[in-house]
């Protein structure tokens, strides 16, 4: 066989390969949502799921993901931002952030479920709040935390040098410049930053299993009290979300409907997490138009 | 000191604490589930060969009768096939769609492979090993016969699994890539697979080497789509149609039906640190690549 030959030859099994991830998206996508669709409906993603009847549906289990993802939010921009704007403002090339970047790698190559082991020795055991939201949300600010300094770095270091020089030449202090300037123009990265880490906490499972729980006691939506058990606020209860209730159905549901439950949660979560994506892009966008008036 | 220059102190202390927050995070990880782990050997005497090494796992068998054994070896390779044979399907393809990306077919590639590659990325592991349980198990039992839950479906859901990351990297590290070398190879009269084959790819080489070992890395520590389709049996498996079980989906399974200090569940302790260090293992190989290929 000849060069040229060869050539064409490596130039078709590359369109193949491209092709082949294409069609497994298509698919994957497909799939799902040609089952999943089918059953979602009202009744479906407001009402509470059965233990052994058919007709439950997973509006617990939505409620408790976003709460999850709420608090854990709460908690880790604060420090992401935070120990972000060290990394691309002040660190430079000192032993501390050295340290801080091999801690972020370490963090974020490490299992998902050796951060749920994590979490159910320190958040559920050493604190005594049992399987929590807390727990759960403490859990996931250590997996989200990570992804969420390396996107609140990239986010500042992309703003522009001019502007920044601009604001100290005008004898605004650092702190003030980081404020003022740094923080308000990076400000869309940083929305569509935090909003794709989101999607990410929205989807994950295995470091809930153990830290939040896999089951809900019976909630009243009336009841605003976070201090009561049967409260959907309070932080203190045990609450299985979206991603574990899928698993937990497959793994040992007991209903006769599971396959229709098991359809349409995953299609749930997939249309969930995908618009977490477009949303993130679009709000990106709007954003940067409303700021820089183009 | 006046208020402006106190604020900026107080600034780069509050930054600096939460820069060591993450720091000191890792190491009580580190710390928690180390001194957790080791709990196996030093309080229930089980022998650091045993466990890595004999596949005799019986923990809750009483002491009379010689147990309770807990060598984890038939974890230890079910979680070394699953993710090697996964990265043996992902590695080449990944690589294979990331040159086409950068290479090929630019303009369309990045139009639409790369936001399907997102797409891909974006799919919750839970949903993967969904798909794998009511798509790809009936599937491998129908074509192959045999149950359908096997090593086989395992390293099929964790090859997709794991692509989106080798594509993202492999493309990242072949983009960085200086033109010249391309624009010279070109100029020698190469086609554009020669190219590819003897300039691009060789250049990337410590990149593509981190992009494999991160997608390794993730197959490896993956609990929950891995556990929904193997079966979960605790043997070896024989072949790639066999039931098998991993370190990650045996903890997933019993550390909520275990008593707590007891031998099995200190065992499961153990898995998690092991998994812990197979991941501090996979960043070495990953710096010490990297390293090489800088010089």
């Amino acid at each position: 066989m000849n060069a040229k030959s060869k050539n064409n030859l490596a130039t078709i099994t590359f369109w193949v390969g491209a092709g082949l991830v294409l069609l497994i998206l298509g698919t994957l996508l497909g799939y799902i949502f040609y089952h999943g669709l089918k059953s979602i409906d009202w009744h479906f993603i407001t009402s509470p799921p059965e233990t052994i009847r058919a007709g439950g549906g997973i509006g617990p289990q939505i409620f408790n993901s976003f709460y999850i993802l709420f608090l854990t939010m709460l908690i880790s921009i604060p420090i992401g931002l935070l120990a972000g704007i060290y990394l691309a403002e002040y660190a430079g090339r000192s032993q501390l952030a050295e340290g801080v970047r091999i801690a972020i790698e370490t963090l974020t190559s490490l299992p998902s479920i050796v951060v749920g082991l994590f979490g159910l020795l320190v958040f559920v055991n050493a604190t005594g709040w049992g399987y929590s939201i807390m727990s759960g949300a403490l859990a996931l600010t250590v997996f989200n935390l990570p992804f969420l300094v390396r996107v609140c770095e990239e986010s500042i270091r992309g703003v522009s040098r001019e502007l920044v020089e601009g604001s100290l030449a005008l004898g605004a202090t650092h702190w003030e410049t980081i404020w003022r300037i740094i923080v308000p123009c990076a400000f869309p990265s940083l929305v569509t930053g935090i909003i794709i880490t989101s999607g990410r906490v929205f989807g994950e499972a295995a470091a809930l299993l153990y830290t939040a729980g896999m089951s809900s006691p019976p909630l009243d939506f009336s009841n605003w009290n976070i201090f009561s058990p049967t409260s959907p606020l309070n932080p203190f209860r045990p609450a299985e979300t979206l991603a574990v209730h899928i698993w937990k159905v497959n793994s040992e549901g007991l209903i006769p409907d599971l396959r229709r439950v098991a359809d349409g949660s995953a299609a749930m979560l997939v249309l969930i997490v995908l618009s977490f994506n477009f949303c993130a892009r679009w709000l990106g966008r709007l954003i940067q138009k409303r700021l820089t008036a183009a | 000191m006046n208020k402006k220059s106190f604020y900026d102190r107080a600034g780069l202390c509050l930054t600096m604490l939460c820069a060591a927050f993450v720091i000191v995070l890792t190491m009580s990880i580190i710390y928690y589930i180390g001194s957790k782990g080791l709990s196996t050997f030093t309080s229930h005497g089980v022998s650091l060969r045993e466990f890595l090494f004999s596949d005799q796992w019986r923990p809750d068998r009483p002491p009379g009768e010689g147990g309770p054994q807990v060598g984890s070896l038939a974890f230890i390779t079910g979680s070394i096939a699953v993710s090697l044979l996964s990265v043996g399907i992902s590695a080449p393809l990944g690589v294979i769609v990331a040159v086409f990306i950068v290479e090929i077919a630019p303009g369309w590639g990045q139009r639409v492979l790369q936001p399907a590659v997102e797409l891909l990325a974006g799919i919750p592991s839970v949903v993967y090993g969904y798909i794998g349980l009511s798509l790809l198990v009936p599937l491998i039992r129908s074509l192959f016969g045999g149950g359908g839950f096997s090593l086989m479906a395992g390293f099929l859901v964790l090859s997709v699994m794991i692509l989106p990351t080798i594509i993202s990297v492999s493309t990242d590290t072949l983009r960085a890539q200086p033109a010249e070398w391309k624009h010279a190879s070109y100029a020698l009269g190469a086609t554009r697979w020669q190219t590819i084959r003897m300039a691009m790819l060789p250049a990337a080489r410590s990149g593509l080497i981190t992009a494999v070992v991160l997608g390794m890395a993730r197959a490896f520590g993956e609990a929950l789509a891995v556990q929904m389709v193997i079966g979960n049996t605790r043997e070896i498996p024989a072949s790639v149609l066999s039931p098998m079980i991993t370190l990650t989906s045996a903890i997933t399974m019993d550390m909520g039906s275990t008593v707590q200090g007891g031998t099995w569940n200190n065992a499961l302790w153990s898995m998690g640190l092991l998994l812990l260090l197979m991941s501090l293992f996979f960043i070495l190989i990953i710096r010490f690549a990297v390293r090489r290929g800088a010089v």
